[in-house]
């Protein structure tokens, strides 16, 4: 028979009971959503994690100075610092894969102002520092490149510094003293929460680098540098970049070792997704076994539909249908069950995914890949449950068949 | 030898029940040349329906040989067997076995589509043209239950015809039909047997055995008596009589 015949053969007596079909169906279309829903509600809240890091700032680089090399011994990561403001404007002038690039000079220092004293770190930076750490301001303003070239004596607060100074004051236009160096205080940093090490990063003070360099640090090297790259995609080859630039800039002849460290925020983003893989894979699975129940539900209503159906079977087998036929004829409508199931679950679950995107505030993402699986899974499945019921009708005898009442 | 569609030699069938060896045909010898028309006769249990699956290739014997139509089915596979039906063998069932909810056309068409040798071009024309043959040219899109017994048993005998096949087996044609469209149908069978069909039925009434040519009785699996009708009813004239009886009465 003719692939075509077979396929009309099938959807007829498909057609011939539109309920009990529908019904049978229903479980596969109920699985295909499931699965295809939880996947892309997993898919989703993996989206929702990776726009989050990306907006702790997932493009971030740091490139902290390497470790000492003196007569054979080696220092600890730090010990030989050589990071200048040269770098930073070497990075400037002449990478291409960056967006903005910030020194970081580090400084620890009793604060004095407001209600009274309190200890936290001083970090010295340039403008571009709050879009790389994509940390916005909550009040006040920010310093410009005019403040760092005057080397104004300004800093903007962290929440931490500003509960213990100011607790029921606006600090901005106040004035505090570092290190017994007045600074006015011309912003508040909005609230930003734990480091990933736990400690807080509102206990801060940000001021122009230079500032603090020439007035807190007291030295000409900066302890680190932070970038931000294009997109985070391309923060490989913007490393690769910096490694370049830094090599050049420190002048490293081609064996020698670098001595600094460049970094990027990709173990924390793998860690996230990892987390959301694992979900999706649990909600996957448990949808799976809803698919798998379908399954049976198609493998029992075929069996119930064979032995309805056993005159037919003999009718077709006396008038010199082949066992192959037979099977092929049960299996098929078997497949075709299972098959426009899984279409319908499909639409199904861009109805259910649409109303969660628009009427919670669940994010469900349904990537292509999904659909494709989600199909052959119901195909698989039409043919694993349908197979034992076509073998069955197959192996009937003609004339027991014909007799059948 | 090339007129002979049917002979068997020393066909047997022997049914398994638990250990004991039931004996449903014994050693039967029979040979039936092209155009003829045989009724098999027999009580039940007389082995009738057994030769009947035999030589519709529905059954497997356990021993002897039967050739149909020149080929010696006892050693074909099952789906030697299963083209054997299709293209040697019309059925025509006492319950008609027709497909629920199928239209005549679409019942008829049925063996085309398990035509593996691909010898029909066109199915739906080909099952009209038999549907023609046996009067129900405007039946062909109704449903088995749309239509009465005659007439369903009409549609299977089109689609017996359909594959133009070297034999027409009818089991009980008529079993469940009243004398008035029994006499119908077989004036039908008679047509196409002037028209060279060989047809072979089994029956258990000796009114419709008389519109066969040749009886053959059985008894406990053998054959008892095998001979040519002398006075063959003409189904046509039958039913003119009933017709008239009826007017009358």
């Amino acid at each position: 028979m003719q692939a075509k015949v077979i396929l009309k053969v099938a959807t007829k007596s498909i057609m011939k009971s539109r309920m009990r079909s529908l019904l049978t169906a229903l479980g596969i279309i109920i699985g295909v959503s499931a699965v295809v829903v939880m996947v892309a509600i997993g898919d989703g809240a993996q989206l929702k994690v990776e726009q989050q890091i990306a907006s702790l700032g997932s493009n971030l680089i740091i490139i902290t100075p390497g470790a000492s090399n003196t007569g054979g011994v080696r220092g600890g990561s730090g010990t030989f610092n050589r990071f200048t403001f040269d770098d930073v404007d070497k990075i400037k002038n002449e990478a291409t894969l960056i967006k903005g690039i910030s020194p970081v000079v580090s400084s620890r220092g009793q604060v004095i102002g407001g209600v009274g004293n309190w200890s936290t770190t001083i970090n010295g930076v340039s403008p571009d520092y709050l879009d790389i750490r994509a940390w916005p301001l909550q009040s006040g303003e920010f310093f410009t490149d005019r403040d760092i070239m005057a080397r104004s004596k300004v800093c903007v607060l962290g929440t931490e510094v500003v509960k213990n100074l100011f607790p029921n004051d606006d600090p901005i236009g106040q004035l505090i003293r570092i290190r017994s160096v007045p600074f006015k205080v011309i912003g508040v940093l909005k609230e930003k929460g734990q480091t990933s090490v736990g400690t807080s990063n509102d206990d801060v003070i940000l001021a122009p680098s230079k500032t603090v360099l020439d007035r807190l640090s007291g030295g000409k090297f900066i302890s680190s540098i932070q970038v931000s790259s294009v997109s985070s995609d391309r923060s490989d080859a913007a490393q690769a970049e910096l490694k370049s630039i830094m090599r050049e800039s420190h002048k490293l002849t081609p064996g020698e070792a670098d001595d600094f460290t460049i970094r990027d925020q990709s173990d924390l983003t793998e860690a996230a997704t990892q987390t959301s893989k694992v979900l999706t894979i649990l909600l996957a699975s448990v949808a799976g076994v809803s698919l798998v129940v379908g399954g049976i539900g198609i493998m029992n209503i075929m069996l119930v539909s064979v032995t309805e159906r056993t005159r037919e079977i003999g009718i077709r087998l006396s008038i010199g249908a082949r066992a192959s036929d037979i099977l092929i004829q049960f299996l098929t409508e078997a497949i075709v069950l299972s098959l426009t199931g899984g279409i319908i679950g499909v639409l199904l679950s861009f109805i259910i995914a649409f109303i969660l995107n628009h009427y919670t505030d669940q994010t469900a993402y349904i990537k292509p890949q999904i659909i494709m699986i989600a199909f052959g899974f119901a195909g698989a499945i039409g043919i694993f449950f349908g197979f034992y019921p076509a073998r069955k009708a197959a192996a009937l005898n003609p004339i027991d068949a014909l007799r059948y009442e | 030898m090339e007129n002979i569609v049917i002979k068997t030699v020393k066909l047997t069938k022997t049914y398994k029940v638990g250990d004991i060896d039931v004996p449903a045909l014994k050693a039967v010898d029979i040979t039936i040349e092209k155009g003829e028309f045989v009724a098999i006769m027999g009580a039940s249990g007389s082995g009738k329906s057994t030769l009947m699956n035999l030589l519709g290739c529905l059954d497997m014997p356990t021993s002897g040989d039967y050739f149909l139509d020149g080929v010696n089915t006892s050693k074909l596979s099952k789906n030697e067997y299963a083209d054997i039906r299709n293209q040697k063998i019309g059925f025509v069932f006492q319950g008609f076995n027709l497909l629920a909810r199928t239209t005549a056309l679409e019942n008829v068409e049925l063996p085309l589509m398990y035509d593996r040798l691909g010898k029909i071009k066109d199915p739906q024309k080909k099952s009209i043209e038999a549907l023609e043959r046996v009067g129900l040219a405007d039946r062909i899109h109704h449903i088995p239950s749309q239509l009465s017994g005659g007439q369903q048993q009409r549609v299977a005998l089109a689609r017996a015809l359909v594959n133009s096949p070297a034999l027409i087996l009818a089991d009980e044609p008529t079993g469940n039909l009243d004398s008035k469209t029994s006499v119908e149908v077989f004036q039908l069978f008679q047509q196409l047997n002037n028209e060279g069909i060989t047809v072979v039925m089994v029956t258990h009434e000796r009114d419709f055995a008389s519109f066969a040519k040749r009886i053959v009785e059985m008894r406990d699996g053998k054959v008892i008596r095998d001979y040519l009708i002398k006075d063959r009813l003409n189904a046509e004239e039958e039913f003119k009589k009933i017709a008239a009886d009826a007017l009358i009465a």
